[in-house]
């Protein structure tokens, strides 16, 4: 069949089962808006380039299918390198078409042009400059499958113009639908080595002290039920990371929570007393281990991951296992189960009992507000996991309130939490939550977003307005760059160099009507829970709540950035607890 | 960390497909740590769609670990081999224009014969040779040239192959 680029393209991405494409047309790209008026493919028109690509990660998040993006060249392209950074670092399948001038313009420093590949190739998992029409079939078959298989992350397309415009010769191709991939330097593999599986379920069996300790692995590989399987048979406490809240139930008795600089003490400290840590798809970021060199260092190390760069990139494993996380945990269930299963597994109960006392004694708590105290953020946390359903998906931005979230939320199903971990990523959380709303809009989708960050994003609100995704925020509003605030209190002597926000400016109520939201102000605990429910029955219209919140509340426990995990800060009221 | 400065280096073949762009995804890794390429050779291989580099990096094996396992991440690298210099055979070429009055030709000459080196191009005062060799036998004919005044030099950078098996496998064993 003879086609343009164009229509290549959109045939191409109808052929991957795309269903929606967030993007923003212009110049380079503008002869594949003409096709796309007769695709399937419903198109999402953004505000702003960043939040297309955000809105793809949180569409991904939700649905584990890859996000798509399209947007045009030049500061397009730039303004989508965020997200594709932010998707690098949490794995994110996400594909990005972006315009570039046409072939022979390229290098001339033509108008918007800029070089994309050399530029989002160290952001990217991998790239493309297409140069021909005909290309393009295989091209996006391959970015698809890039993207999705392996460790997954972000690929990024870039088009010249002359290869989609019908009036260009250059576009003319016969279309073919392509079958395989010529990859010769990509075999992503997913089965690990049996024996060493063997050797890693030895280890277990031997164990003490053993953790689970799981990453954002488990949700990609879709392992969520194979963890819970191989936890309750070997009755093996999990900690779950920033990466894999929900992975793991909440409410499950063997689960920890999340460890980390910010996790509850339980976590890190049972992380830090441990004789095994079984490492399922999780990177001993530094923001889990802390000062490596202190870093659980009475524990064995089993450690799973699809990228074998990952093995022994920070803590030398004592097993390494290169393989898909949900194959290799599926294959230890099977391995235990040969020795014995939970017969097999050592007496715990000393074990377990410190867990629990560790549990009783450090707690996570917070003073309630008193008087004309403004609202503690953990309260309008813990009002709004209390009235929302349990299958809520959260997405959240970065500081603060995005470690409160993951703090105080239960997340007892996977895919329900959406957030920049790797990156950290301020504004992340609005076109996310927008992104997550679009793959499952049977859900209610809401947005937690400190002040600094919902500045940052707030216009891609117009989006949800306009566009009918009915997503709801929550605007924890302490007036301050809060979490730098509170580094600048614990660590720069409460010397507060540029973190004051201002309280009334903007006004986010009248902000958020301008932007087609419902506009809702609470500033007294005895207000939470009745806005909280006003919005959650307003299904058609983005709602925003912005909750008045103490600027001086500081998130614990906290492990200081480059001390030991065992140096863990806990609470106030806690500090004179025996550890 | 460099060659000079007491620390290792090592020598990477890395096969690649023969595409626009895919050295400047294999420098760039490199690039991001700081680590200096010390020689590079890049040429396509039997198979047209490869193209293999050897890549000196004046890094030791232990920090090297991780750019190697993040350079076979790349979608277009094939595969990586790390070659110690006692394990591979290791060749340069030089090319080197060198002042030569009538009058010192002739010593020149003595030192091309030594090193078998071979002469390309003579004018009325320089004379142009060249040396293939193992990289330190090219420093060294390098070394020697140098009083004499060198004009012009060009090297390749290293290329290297490992070291075959040198026993045969015994024709009695089971």
């Amino acid at each position: 069949m003879n086609m343009n680029g164009g229509q290549a393209l959109m045939k191409a991405l109808e052929n991957e089962g795309v269903d929606i494409l967030f993007g923003l047309p212009g110049g380079a790209i503008l002869p594949v808006y003409d096709p796309l008026i007769d695709s399937s493919i419903r198109h999402v028109l953004v505000r702003h380039e960043q939040g297309a690509g955000h809105m793809a990660e949180g569409y991904a998040h939700a649905t584990g299918r890859p996000g798509v993006a399209m947007v045009t060249s030049g500061p397009a392209a730039t303004n989508i390198v965020t997200p594709l950074c932010d998707a690098y670092m949490d794995s994110i399948p996400m594909v990005v078409v972006t315009g570039q001038v046409p072939y022979a313009a390229i290098g001339t420093d033509a108008f918007q042009e800029c070089d994309t590949t050399g530029i989002t190739m160290s952001v990217t998992k991998h790239n493309y400059l297409v140069t021909e029409a005909a290309d393009i079939p295989q091209v996006i078959h391959d970015a698809f499958y890039i993207a999705t298989t392996g460790r997954p992350g972000p690929v990024l397309v870039d088009i010249p113009k002359d290869i989609v415009d019908p009036n260009n010769p250059r576009s003319a191709m016969e279309w073919y639908t392509p079958d395989s991939h010529d990859l010769p330097g990509y075999l992503p593999n997913q089965a690990g080595d049996a024996e060493l599986i063997r050797q890693a379920a030895k280890l277990i069996c031997e164990a003490e002290r053993p953790v689970l300790y799981t990453g954002g692995g488990i949700l990609k590989s879709r392992g969520a039920e194979a963890l819970l399987e191989l936890a309750e048979m070997t009755g093996i406490h999990v900690v779950t990371t920033l990466m894999n809240r929900g992975g793991f139930p909440d409410d499950h008795p063997l689960c920890l929570g999340m460890p980390g600089m910010h996790g509850n003490y339980t976590a890190v400290t049972a992380m830090q007393e441990a004789d095994l840590l079984i490492a399922l798809g999780a990177r001993f970021d530094d923001r889990v281990t802390g000062k490596v060199g202190e870093f659980a260092p009475l524990a064995k190390i089993i450690h799973v991951d699809i990228d074998s760069a990952e093995l022994g990139k920070v803590r030398r494993p004592d097993v390494a296992i290169q393989g898909d996380c949900r194959v290799v945990i599926e294959e230890l269930v099977k391995a235990l189960k040969e020795m014995g299963g939970s017969e097999a597994q050592p007496d715990r109960n000393q074990w377990r009992s410190r867990i629990s006392g560790w549990q009783e004694r450090f707690p996570l708590t917070y003073e309630q507000s008193k008087g004309d105290e403004l609202l503690k953020p953990q309260y309008v946390l813990e009002q709004l996991r209390d009235s929302t359903p349990s299958d809520t998906i959260v997405a959240s931005g970065v500081g603060q309130h995005q470690m409160w979230t993951s703090q105080y939320w239960k997340f007892n199903h996977p895919y329900t939490w959406v957030n920049s971990g790797g990156l950290g990523t301020m504004g992340f959380a609005i076109p996310a939550a927008i992104g997550a709303k679009a793959g499952r809009p049977d859900r209610m989708v809401w947005a937690v977003d400190g002040d600094g960050c919902f500045q940052m994003t707030a216009q891609e609100l117009v989006t949800a307005a306009t566009e009918g995704f009915p997503i709801k925020v929550a605007l924890i509003n302490n007036a301050y760059l809060g979490m730098v605030r509170q580094w600048q209190e614990m660590f720069y002597e409460e010397r507060y160099s540029e973190v004051y926000l201002t309280r009334d400016v903007p006004d986010y109520k009248m902000w958020a009507e301008a932007l087609g939201c419902v506009g809702l102000r609470v500033e007294s605990p005895e207000e939470v829970g009745p806005a909280i429910a006003q919005a959650n029955e307003i299904d058609d219209q983005p709602v925003v709540v912005e909750f008045r919140c103490e600027a001086e509340e500081n998130v614990f426990p906290m492990v200081p950035a480059g001390m030991s995990n065992s140096d863990v800060v806990v609470d106030p009221s806690q500090r004179d607890q025996p550890r | 960390m460099s060659a000079a400065d007491g620390g290792g280096t090592t020598t990477l073949v890395v096969r690649v497909e023969n595409k626009a762009g895919v050295l400047a995804r294999v420098a760039g890794l490199f690039a991001r740590r700081g680590f200096n390429i010390e020689s590079l050779a890049v040429a396509p291989t039997d198979d047209e769609r490869f193209s293999r580099l050897t890549i000196v990096v004046g890094v030791d094996a232990a920090p090297m670990e991780q750019v190697v396992k993040q350079l076979d991440k790349l979608v277009n690298v094939v595969d990586i081999r790390e070659l110690n210099p006692s394990a591979s055979v290791e060749r340069e070429l030089m090319m080197v224009t060198v002042r030569a009055n009538p009058d010192i030709r002739g010593q020149i000459l003595d030192l091309v014969r030594i090193f078998q080196a071979t002469v390309l191009n003579v004018g009325y005062d320089e004379i142009m040779v060249s040396l293939t060799g193992s990289p330190s036998r090219v420093d060294d004919f390098e070394d020697l040239l140098r009083p004499y005044g060198i004009v012009d030099v060009q090297r390749t950078g290293k290329v290297a192959l490992p070291k075959l098996v040198k026993a045969a496998p015994d024709p009695l064993a089971p």
